[in-house]
C-alpha cells in the first residue's frame, strides 16, 4: 500500500527539480557506487520477497522511462558546467571563491546558490565545475546548501502551494544564514582535517 | 506540463548562452567544451542509471506511514532529533517531503520540528543525495558537505523556538 505514493509523485520531482554542470575529474565508479549498487541491490531483493517478479518489474519500466526523460536534462547540465569551466577564469575564481576569499566568498556562494535556475541537474554540475576550477569547500558548500535551502526554484513550484505561505516564508528567514554558516563551518573544519591541503 | 517546459527552456537557454560566449572566446574553446560536456555526460549516466532505477527499490521498502509517525506533535528537541532522522530518511522528491511536512503541521506537530524536518530533508534526503548529489559531486565533498550540516536543522529549529514563528 505504500507503493503507489512513494513511487509516482517522487521521481518525477526530481526530475523536475534537477540541474547543474558536470564536474571532471573522477573515478568511474568509486565506493560510493558501489555501496548504492548494493544496497539498491538489497532493496530490490526486498521488493522481490513482498511483490514478487512483478513488483520488480513495474518499479523497473517507471524507472527507466523517468531515466529516459532525464537525460536530454542531464545532457544540457554537463554542457553547462563544461562551458561555465572553460569561459570562467580560473583565477577570478579561486579569488572569488577560494579558501582565502573570506567572508565575500562565502556570499558570493550564496547569492549564486540562491539563483541558480533550475533544479539538481543544473546544481551540482556547477557546484562541481566551480569546484574544479577553484572554489574551495566551503564557497561550494554554502552554494549547495543555499541552492537547497534558499533557492527559490523549490520554494515557489513546490513548498509554497504545499506548506502555506507564511510557514514558507518564516521557513525561508530562519534559512538566510544557514548557507554562510555551513560555508564558514566547513572552512573551519576543513582546515583541521586536511591541515596541509586537500590530499589527492 | 509547463513547469517541466519552463525548466528546459531556462536550461537549454542557459547552455544556449554559456555556449555562445565561448563561441565567441574562438572555436577551440566552444569545441573543447562541447567534448568535456560530453565526456563527462558518458561519464556520468552509469551512476544515473543506478541512481534513478535504483532509487525506486530503495523508496519502496521504506514505507511512508513510518516517517509520518516519527513526526508526532510538539515533543521538544526528541522530536526535533526524530524529524531530523525523518526528513534525512524521507523517499521521493518535493512533494513527498512537503506533503508530510504538511500533514505534521495539521496534526499538531511542532512549527520548531516541522522546519526541522523541512531543513533537514533539503540538506540530507538520501535519495536527491544518491540521484544527483554523489554522481555529480567528488564523493569526498558530498561526504563533507552532509557532515558539516548536520548541527543547522536544530539550528533552524532553535532559531524558530526563539523568535516563536511561524
Amino acid at each position: 500500500m505504500s507503493d503507489a505514493p512513494l513511487k509516482d509523485p517522487p521521481p518525477a520531482d526530481d526530475a523536475a527539480e534537477a540541474e547543474s554542470p558536470p564536474g571532471r575529474v573522477r573515478k568511474p565508479i568509486g565506493w560510493s557506487m558501489i555501496s548504492i549498487l548494493v544496497l539498491v541491490l538489497v532493496c530490490a531483493a526486498l521488493v522481490y520477497r513482498r511483490d514478487g517478479a512483478d513488483g520488480v518489474i513495474e518499479i523497473l519500466t517507471h524507472d527507466l522511462s523517468l531515466f529516459g526523460g532525464i537525460l536530454p536534462r542531464v545532457l544540457a547540465g554537463c554542457l553547462l558546467g563544461a562551458f561555465i569551466a572553460e569561459i570562467l577564469p580560473h583565477e577570478k575564481v579561486s579569488r572569488s571563491l577560494g579558501p582565502k576569499s573570506g567572508l565575500k566568498g562565502l556570499l558570493i556562494g550564496t547569492a549564486f546558490g540562491a539563483i541558480l535556475p533550475g533544479g539538481p541537474f543544473t546544481a551540482y554540475p556547477v557546484a562541481a565545475a566551480l569546484l574544479t576550477v577553484g572554489a574551495d569547500f566551503g564557497a561550494t558548500i554554502a552554494l549547495v546548501v543555499s541552492w537547497t535551502l534558499i533557492g527559490y526554484g523549490r520554494a515557489v513550484a513546490w513548498e509554497l502551494p504545499i506548506m502555506g505561505t507564511e510557514f514558507t516564508l518564516w521557513r525561508i528567514v530562519i534559512s538566510l544564514p544557514l548557507p554562510v554558516l555551513a560555508g564558514a563551518f566547513g572552512r573551519f573544519v576543513y582546515a583541521r582535517v586536511y591541515p596541509n591541503g586537500a590530499p589527492e | 506540463m509547463s513547469a517541466a517546459l519552463l525548466i528546459d527552456i531556462l536550461l537549454w537557454g542557459s547552455v544556449a548562452g554559456v555556449g555562445f560566449i565561448a563561441w565567441r572566446r574562438g572555436r577551440t574553446v566552444l569545441v573543447s567544451s562541447l567534448r568535456e560536456g560530453s565526456l563527462e555526460f558518458a561519464n556520468i549516466m552509469p551512476r544515473i542509471a543506478i541512481g534513478v532505477v535504483g532509487s525506486g527499490y530503495i523508496a519502496a521498502v521504506i514505507p511512508q506511514e513510518i516517517i509520518t509517525g516519527w513526526l508526532g506533535p510538539d515533543s521538544g528537541w526528541l522530536g526535533v532529533l526524530t524529524a531530523v532522522i525523518a526528513g534525512a530518511a524521507t523517499p521521493g522528491g518535493p512533494v513527498v517531503g512537503f506533503s508530510i511536512g504538511a500533514v505534521a503541521l495539521k496534526a499538531g506537530g511542532g512549527p520548531p520540528q516541522v522546519i526541522a524536518y523541512v531543513v533537514a530533508w533539503a540538506l540530507f534526503a538520501f535519495q536527491r543525495v544518491i540521484l544527483w548529489e554523489i554522481p555529480f559531486m567528488p564523493a569526498r565533498f558530498v561526504w563533507f558537505r552532509a557532515a558539516v550540516s548536520v548541527p543547522f536543522p536544530f539550528l533552524a529549529a532553535a532559531i524558530a523556538m526563539a523568535i516563536g514563528k511561524p
